[in-house]
């Protein structure tokens, strides 16, 4: 806790009217944080990137407790493994590119808002739904092999497993969409600061969905 | 940022209209309300629940006519049938965890207290902050629907619409799984017996949807206080109260997420057909349960306790935070070894982890694994001593000031040692063969994580009532309360650690049949006599809490003379809390009897050299 002190314990001046001053207090504010307009604080893109990691924390623990149970089940000796359906093999392909998309998205952004940025995240998008499609086909192939939601285990996790990661993903093209429409706009100062934090925290977010879904994809593949 | 550009300081203005400024309001003091206020309504519905179970615990095959009018089938002629005490055992348990226990100190404190004591304008995101009210709200309507599901016809059959696994009007008030829900009978349906249809299924939708509010409220809180700090609020400054709502967050955070991905499987085990929790070749009531098999009823109980455990912390935790502030406050002492108390509350959250495993000690798990869980389980005794002995050593030759807040803040350090020490008990694999479901169980905590946390927030109330309503309640009749209530929960809950150690089970509708249990029935009448008298002085209260409102003592400021920013600023609170002005922070929380100071307190916004501080 020392460091965190050190860099803030130095009491800087106060500011506005009712507050004790401290000697030589000339109004400004060294980090930018104290002081706040229109009842609304100064954006800190800070706030993006914690909330999506605290967000993600959560979903871990969600995925870990259902992967959990997975495991525990398969060392049952009624559990009946199920094969895996080739589209599921196609729309990790397809996650996997996306997340190479999304990155560079953020890598034009990151030289200034262009056509490019916006190509790169429409072809992120379209990936994305491409990959959920790809899921029901999955379920598709699934019902056809007589692999129901209902049964044992294996085949419900089947289900499961791309159901829960799916609406998840929904959240992650949800905010691709909403950066997308705005993708084409001048944006400055304060909108634009928000803009380039949305954009990572998203680019966090959808390498998360990437690797979570290969890490079930792995898991209902080769551990049964 | 825009630095030495002095605009004029344009205020966002409040919200005028009705709905905006009460019911969907952004604004977390009102939000804060709107928890406290759902806590006060659900804790009715509760404690009426408690009461019926001891008049039928104590007075079996009464006629009670109210009660046949009121649930004709539930209690047919004015009898409660079994399956209504179990009912009421579930929901009773069900509603006090997550709608009293877990909304209150969190949700409702919390909100209001978290931004205003760190000195911002509000939570990071005040929307958010609204939809997890709402979210929340709804999980309890939904549980009171579980209830009219199997308790009313009328309900019942509206639910049954819903699908095959929704048949309901079993006539029970409710799911009767108990608060636990435990796997396998919790998984089957209807087959299980009354009170295991629709209203389970709308009993585990609730929580579900109780998860998602939680989480939306972990994230605002966790991400507030880590951002929006004002200057000069270091993490070391930061009153403990505000420590225990973080750590609180971590748990939920971490904890519910558990929760509700067990809660999916155990839905779609009844409702989809899955086998998740239903092991093969299962037979109930005599006949063999068709279509399932590969699940593990036992894997429940891992999911359920891993979040269970936290969740107990969670009930108590921001009672401890509130406990410490109050007690230091009116010690008009400092706070003794305030890192002492963070280290020891974060060591408290993060144990609460890694012990899930003794609430199952009989359920057949290997020896070792049940050694692993006892010694981390007693090694929770560290920090609660810690804290425990910070708190004592806080009151040590202070100058008291024994106001109502102040009662209710030490009854929760006599309660909490009182729960708290048969948790040793308890944590110990051999003890627990004995104890395991019986009265012993419900005793500890009962003290420890209901009463105590109670005791908590009933001290926070009188304590932070004048900032929230601008008025003081009324002291006499506070401390009336405060007697009554100490003295009546020691009456009730003392007699059950008797009851358990003859041998007593959790549960039971009756006793009557069970001739090693005769004896002690002068002691249940004694419970419920002190049951009933502890509960109609909760009107007290509830009188106090509201005639206050309009009638009390106008507060002023700082009525307490207490040293942290929420008494810096008006009572109530200006709608973005510092009337954008932002709040400067020079100073440790608990800065009270400062040698060379004019007064025995000194604000945390107080500029200058403190001669003594917590650096």
């Amino acid at each position: 806790m020392a460091t965190v002190t050190s860099a803030k314990t130095a009491a800087k001046p106060g500011v506005g009217p009712g507050w004790p001053k401290p000697p030589g207090n000339n109004g400004s504010n060294g980090n930018g944080r104290g002081k706040w307009f229109g009842g609304r604080r100064p954006f800190s893109k800070d706030t993006y990137r914690i909330t999506v990691w605290i967000l993600l924390a959560a979903i871990v623990m969600m995925f870990v407790a259902l992967a959990s149970s997975y495991i525990v089940l398969s060392g049952n000796p009624e559990w009946q493994p199920v094969r895996m359906p080739r589209a599921f093999m196609f729309s990790t392909g397809l996650i996997l590119i996306s997340s190479v998309t999304m990155a560079a998205a953020r890598h034009q952004l990151q030289q200034g808002p262009s056509r490019k940025y916006q190509g790169w995240l429409l072809a992120t998008l379209l990936l994305g739904l491409a990959f959920l499609g790809c899921q029901y086909a999955g379920w598709k192939q699934l019902v056809n092999a007589g692999v129901f939601v209902s049964g044992n285990p294996h085949s419900s996790f089947y289900y499961l497993f791309t159901g829960a990661h799916g609406v998840h993903l929904l959240g992650g093209l949800t905010a691709l969409a909403y950066l997308a429409v705005r993708s084409g706009r001048v944006l400055v100062g304060e909108a634009n600061e928000k803009r380039s934090a949305a954009t990572d925290a998203v680019t966090l977010y959808w390498h998360f969905m990437d690797g979570l879904w290969v890490s079930l994809f792995l898991l209902l593949w080769l551990w049964k | 940022m825009a630095d030495g550009v002095h605009e004029e300081v344009h205020r966002h203005p409040a919200p005028t209209g009705f709905i905006r400024k009460y019911i969907f309001s952004i604004d977390h003091k009102v939000i804060g309300i709107q928890y406290i206020l759902l806590a006060l309504t659900a804790v009715v519905v509760g404690l009426v629940m408690s009461v019926l179970m001891r008049m039928n615990l104590s007075w079996p095959g009464t006629n009670w006519p109210i009660m046949g009018t009121l649930f004709p089938t539930g209690a047919p002629g004015g009898v409660m049938s079994p399956e209504f005490y179990l009912s009421l055992v579930t929901m009773h348990g069900t509603i006090m965890v997550f709608f009293v226990l877990t909304t209150a100190p969190q949700g409702g404190f919390g909100n209001y207290f978290l931004p205003i004591q760190i000195g911002a304008d509000d939570m990071a995101f005040p929307f958010l902050n609204m939809m997890s009210f709402w979210v929340t709200f709804v999980g309890f309507v939904v549980l009171l629907l579980a209830i009219f599901a199997e308790g009313n016809v009328t309900v019942g059959t509206w639910v049954s619409k819903l699908g095959e696994s929704f048949a309901a009007g079993s006539g029970t008030v409710g799911p009767i799984g108990g608060w636990t829900g435990y796997a396998p009978l919790s998984a089957l349906g209807k087959i299980a017996g009354p009170g295991q249809g629709a209203g389970v299924n709308l009993w585990i939708i609730s929580i579900a949807i109780f998860c998602v509010g939680s989480l939306l409220g972990a994230l605002n809180f966790i991400t507030t206080l880590l951002n929006m700090r004002t200057r000069g609020m270091t993490l070391m400054r930061m009153p403990l109260t505000c420590w225990a709502w973080f750590t609180t967050a971590i748990l939920a955070l971490l904890s519910f997420p558990v929760l509700l991905g067990g809660g999916i499987l155990l839905l779609l085990d009844r409702v989809a057909g899955t086998s998740f929790f239903i092991p093969g070749g299962l037979y109930v009531s005599g006949s063999l349960v068709p279509l399932h098999n590969g699940g593990s009823p036992l894997l429940w109980q891992h999911l359920f306790w891993f979040f269970g455990h936290p969740e107990v912390y969670i009930a108590i935790l921001p009672g401890m935070g509130a406990t410490s502030h109050i007690l230091s406050t009116f010690a008009r002492k400092p706070i003794f070894g305030y890192r002492a108390m963070v280290f020891a509350i974060f060591a408290i959250g993060m144990l609460g982890f890694f012990v899930w495993g003794h609430h199952m000690f009989m359920s057949g798990m290997s020896p070792y694994s049940a050694v692993a869980f006892s010694i981390l389980t007693l090694s929770i005794g560290v920090p609660s001593a810690i804290k425990t002995f910070n708190w004592l050593g806080t009151l040590w030759g202070a100058k008291i000031r024994f106001t109502t807040p102040m009662l209710f803040a030490i009854g929760f350090v006599s309660l909490f040692v009182a729960g708290g020490i048969t948790g040793l008990v308890l944590g110990q694999t051999s003890l627990d063969f004995f104890f395991h479901d019986t009265y012993f169980v419900t005793a500890h905590f009962h003290l420890v994580m209901g009463v105590a946390s109670i005791f908590g927030m009933f001290a926070a109330t009188y304590f932070w009532f004048p900032k929230m309503f601008g008025r003081l309640m009324s002291e006499s009749l506070g401390k009336f309360h405060f007697w009554v209530t100490f003295i009546g929960v020691y009456a009730i809950f003392v007699p059950f650690h008797a009851m358990g150690m003859v041998g007593m089970p959790r549960r039971y509708a009756q006793f009557g049949e069970y001739e090693f249990l005769k004896n002690t029935h002068g002691l249940v009448l004694f419970v419920t006599v002190a049951a009933i008298i502890t509960a109609v002085v909760q009107l007290v209260f509830y009188f106090n809490f509201f005639w206050s409102m309009f009638k009390g003592k106008k507060a002023g400021d700082n009525p307490w003379e207490a040293t942290t920013l929420e008494w810096t600023i008006p009572s109530p609170p200006p709608h973005d809390n510092f009337a954008g002005i932002v709040p400067v922070v020079y100073r440790g929380p608990y800065e009270f009897a400062v040698p060379g100071a004019p007064q025995d307190y000194v604000m945390q916004t107080q500029p200058g050299e403190a001669a003594v501080g917590s650096h």
